[in-house]
């Protein structure tokens, strides 16, 4: 079924009978052309438009749990493409654009909202480093605009602009940022792939992999073996534990990543604001709660849970710029499991395996990729070879020195 | 969490550095055939093990002295905790 304001009258008008589920339950067949392994928003993506662009059938999403009830329901919904580096700028300019084309793509209202995203600047050095960036966002197509410090507090009236530690000089401002409703991303591209003849198969966890003479040729599962000629990994957060199952070590480590809600405030953030001097970001829900994280707890975790030392630093850091926000009571906090790659970017590539594919390592930057990362998946697992957006995604890039380490910060997952 | 530190006894872990996977201490020869390989391994691929451990604390903020604690990934709870130094010299590292 399309939807449209006139199903919407339709429906009213008729009781609301006619609504019929937005994907099927189906149950898994012997053999697929292509199976993703994970049915996150990377996994229906590469799914959707597998089957959309790409013209491949009988695609099948198998998944552990539930649809959307891992990182794509658990990140703050942030999207953007404010990123330095010539491997990273383009491909998350080609999934900003992808965004804002999304819903009429997938005819879903995923509540994209291009509210704009402001880095604040508190040295000079920062300035420095921020207009660089800002070039290089201009060179990869993007929007970026340098605001002064009255700008700002133009829009932000309560910032802490002139704090003795940390005074905010200015910021970076990308207007065609925003952010999304992230649970309807899911339900949009679970949609979009299923009407497709995506079977989507939920409670369906990969337990190994079938391989004959150097190729995979299917999975078992909690729900018996189901052949594949071709297989894709999309399983940020866990892909070292499934890619164990093919003795494959990977550049990564799992660490937990906490993000926190206020109770629901009349609206005072109109855009995402990040703080530059320590690690805090926020925006506001359209529930009215404020949405804002920092830095991962800082060791291993397959927890999806943090401890307490980060939130005090979280709440600090919130503290440094919004002073007014100290009253606001915690409503709730939980925790996503990233994987954290060796230069904190992410892998969309082939593996030693023939037919087994692999899409992980997005640190804490995957929800606002999942556009990207389906396309550019699907273009890998349909062409077997990059899409052109995401050629420097390598597995090879850390044995050939090719590292893409927009924070500089070397081989240590926990400060990316 | 809590660090019960072989010599000044249990300690947050606030007070810490976490540096990673203890197999760090197995630095690879510089001087064999495969030692660019095996330093690409050794800099850049983790076990990443959901369950028990073997992980480098510095304690950064109290006596600097290195930890290999064993803790569970998934529960957080910890099971052994030595001093990186004896590790090392058990397995060999140094005199």
């Amino acid at each position: 079924m399309r939807y449209s304001g006139f199903q919407v009258i339709k429906q009213a008008l008729t009781g609301h009978k006619g609504w019929t589920p937005a994907w099927r339950d189906p149950e898994p067949q012997s053999h697929y052309d292509i199976i993703i392994i994970g049915g996150g928003g990377h996994g229906l993506a590469t799914a959707y438009y597998l089957a959309k662009e790409y013209g491949q059938k009988r695609i099948a999403v198998l998944e552990k749990g539930w649809i959307g009830g891992g990182n794509v329901g658990r990140n703050t919904t942030i999207i953007r493409s404010n990123y330095l580096l010539d491997g990273n700028e383009p491909f998350y300019e080609f999934s900003l654009k992808l965004w804002e084309g999304l819903e009429q793509d997938f005819n879903y209202n995923a509540m994209i909202s291009q509210r704009g995203i402001l880095n604040l600047i508190h040295s000079d050095a920062q300035r420095d480093a921020f207009i660089r960036r800002g070039n290089a966002m201009l060179l990869g197509g993007a929007d970026a605009e340098m605001l002064t410090t009255a700008q700002i507090k133009a829009r932000y009236p309560y910032l802490n602009t002139k704090d003795a530690r940390f005074p905010i000089k200015g910021g970076l401002a990308q207007h065609r940022g925003g952010t999304v409703r992230h649970d309807a991303v899911v339900w949009g591209y679970a949609r979009g792939a299923d009407s497709r003849g995506v079977d989507i198969i939920q409670n369906c966890e990969v337990t190994g992999f079938r391989q004959e003479s150097g190729r995979v040729v299917g999975v078992e599962t909690s729900r018996g073996y189901i052949g594949a000629g071709k297989i894709g990994c999309a399983v940020a957060g866990s892909s070292s534990r499934l890619m164990s199952k093919v003795d494959m070590r990977l550049p990564m480590e799992s660490h937990v990543l906490q993000a926190f809600v206020s109770e629901g405030l009349k609206p005072v953030m109109p855009g995402v604001v990040t703080f530059g001097a320590g690690h805090f970001y926020c925006s506001q829900s359209d529930k009215g709660g404020l949405v804002f994280g920092g830095d991962l707890d800082g060791y291993n975790s397959y927890a999806q849970r943090g401890n307490l030392p980060v939130v005090e630093d979280v709440c600090e850091g919130g503290m440094a710029i919004f002073p007014a926000f100290a009253r606001a009571r915690l409503l709730r906090m939980w925790g996503g499991v990233m994987d954290m790659s060796m230069d904190g970017s992410p892998i969309i590539d082939r593996t030693p395996i023939g037919g087994l594919y692999f899409n992980g390592g997005w640190c804490y930057g995957g929800f606002k990729a999942t556009p990207a990362s389906g396309f550019c998946f699907a273009h890998l697992l349909a062409r077997d070879e990059p899409h052109p957006t995401a050629t420097a995604y390598r597995f090879d890039r850390f044995e050939t020195g090719h590292m893409i380490d927009e924070k500089g910060m070397g081989n240590q997952p926990n400060l990316h | 969490m809590i660090i019960d530190h072989p010599l000044l006894g249990p300690r947050d872990s606030a007070e810490f550095t976490y540096m990673g996977d203890a197999k760090l201490i197995d630095r690879p020869d510089p001087d064999a055939a495969t030692a660019a390989r095996d330093f690409y391994d050794y800099a850049y691929l983790r076990d990443n093990p959901a369950g028990w451990h073997d992980e480098l604390w510095f304690h950064e903020q109290g006596d600097r002295s290195w930890l290999v604690v064993t803790r569970n990934t998934i529960t957080h709870e910890i099971r052994q905790v030595r001093l990186a130094r004896d590790v090392a010299r058990a397995r060999g590292r140094s005199t």
